[in-house]
């Protein structure tokens, strides 16, 4: 399948990224890693005029610790993350959502930041990041912001970035002693999006949860965070009647729709069952001890 | 408005002038003439169409041949070197890789990477490296055997250095096997 016609730039920097941008508006897309745009491409479900490919844009591909976070450039390979024994040693839910995303070929050219800036309901990396309170920040010629992902994941596809701006990397706090989290995803075969997949991380301090994180991926318009689960867990022991509560809670807080893999009600339960299982697993690795 | 591109593959430079929205399956069968490389599901899902880029499996059928550029691209066609076929052709071909062999080409590629990095692998991570490459007529069994088969003959030929067993060829030259602690660091 052949894409619709288009004129290709490489910049070397940001700047020729934003004027490019400007002077193309509403008629040009960012090229990252090309995974999913390409497929859409493909199908002429997306013909942009200009691709503007971020690949010799130096420094977009950073991955450390620094201040405080854990600072992802938006170029970051899935394969890459996947490999970091950074993140999985320390970011065990970021480590999983990376490892099942599409197929392992896929994820050698994939980049997280495609995977959020797509906002795509059905990638992964979203859910796992609202569950880890991850922060974006979108850079333009008028200068740097900073956002929650949840404001910036604003529908389906459509995220807060202006049309000059592009998204330079995320950011996710370190993890405080006595924290787990984890990504489970229900999928029907490799390759496949989720059915339903959910991202959580849990802290404990003292044996009670001091903060919890819930995130769900492809059962709504876009990632969903389960607010009312997470307060749920606040304050509470991590034990069993608990964590089926606050599973309970969260599937509430989907809002899937049918389709051939089936209906929004049995999405909605495997939402319940995904959940209690991740936390119990999330809550495992917070008692094993570390910043994990 | 077209745009040069200079690819190499295999070895040999191809440079065109096309258009950015020419795939790198398309520039390697149409513009380099090399049809080993194979266009299957042409949606990303199948395999059939992966190429090494710089070293790296990818789906060719995924990639405009623009954003890639000057890299170093391989394919299936690169793989026998002077008349002997690579241990992972020769697997393929003892253990019955392959019956209509369409994906063979791409599942051939995926391994040749997966090995450089996994010289003594177990059946799981090789079925894990090749879950992006689909098969629909073997059910894998073979193809996992066939890969194991490479697995040794390359580690036995690293074992033995391949002058003491072919005197009469020059060295060839090869890429030497990672160390079992770098291996272990990519896992």
């Amino acid at each position: 399948m052949i894409p619709n016609d288009f004129t290709y730039f490489a910049p070397g920097g940001l700047p020729e990224v934003w004027d490019l941008l400007r002077q193309h508006e509403g008629e040009a897309k960012i090229l990252a890693g090309g995974q999913s745009l390409i497929p859409l491409m493909k199908f002429r479900l997306a013909e942009p005029a200009y691709l503007i490919d971020l690949r010799n844009v130096p420094g977009m591909a950073l991955l450390e610790e620094r201040d405080g976070s854990l600072v992802i450039g938006a170029m970051v390979r899935e394969a890459a993350l996947e490999r970091s024994p950074l993140i999985q040693q320390r970011y065990p839910g970021i480590y999983e959502a990376s490892a099942v995303v599409a197929d392992p070929l896929v994820r050698n050219f994939a980049t997280i930041g495609g995977n959020v800036a797509h906002a795509d309901p059905a990638n992964d990396h979203p859910a796992m990041l609202l569950a880890l309170r991850a922060q974006v920040t979108a850079q333009g010629p008028n200068g740097t912001r900073t956002m929650p992902l949840d404001d910036f994941l604003v529908d389906t596809m459509e995220t807060a970035l202006q049309p000059d701006e592009v998204l330079i990397d995320i950011r996710v706090p370190q993890p405080l002693p006595h924290t787990g989290s984890a990504y489970l995803k229900l999928e029907r075969k490799v390759g496949d999006y989720a059915i339903a997949a959910v991202g959580v991380m849990v802290t404990l301090d003292g044996g009670v949860c001091s903060r919890a994180g819930i995130g769900l991926t492809n059962v709504g318009p876009t990632a969903i965070r389960a607010t009312q689960a997470e307060s749920f867990l606040i304050g509470k022991q991590p034990d069993e009647a608990t964590l089926r509560e606050a599973a309970r809670l969260a599937a509430e807080a989907a809002d899937p729709t049918s389709d051939l893999h089936g209906p929004a009600e049995y999405k909605r339960s495997m939402v319940r069952t995904l959940t209690a299982r991740a936390l119990r697993l999330a809550v495992q690795r917070a008692q094993a001890g570390g910043g994990q | 408005m077209t745009q040069h591109v200079t690819l190499t593959i295999n070895g040999q430079p191809y440079q065109a002038d096309i258009e950015p929205r020419v795939l790198l399956v398309h520039f390697i069968r149409e513009v380099a003439g090399l049809t080993g490389t194979h266009v299957g599901c042409d949606t990303t899902s199948c395999g059939a169409c992966t190429v090494l880029v710089n070293g790296t499996p990818a789906k060719s059928c995924t990639l405009f041949a623009v954003q890639v550029d000057g890299a170093e691209i391989s394919t299936v066609e690169g793989l026998e070197q002077g008349g002997k076929l690579h241990p992972i052709q020769e697997g393929f071909f003892e253990e019955h890789g392959l019956q209509c062999g369409f994906c063979t080409p791409g599942m051939m590629m995926t391994s040749v990477a997966f090995l450089k990095e996994h010289p003594n692998p177990t059946d799981d991570e090789i079925r894990h490296a090749i879950s992006g490459n689909l098969c629909r007529c073997t059910g894998y069994v073979n193809i996992v055997k066939a890969i194991q088969y490479a697995a040794d003959k390359m580690r036995s030929e690293q074992a033995t250095p391949p002058e003491s067993t072919e005197p009469a060829m020059p060295a060839t030259p090869t890429t030497p096997a990672p160390t079992a602690t770098e291996a272990e660091a990519v896992r």
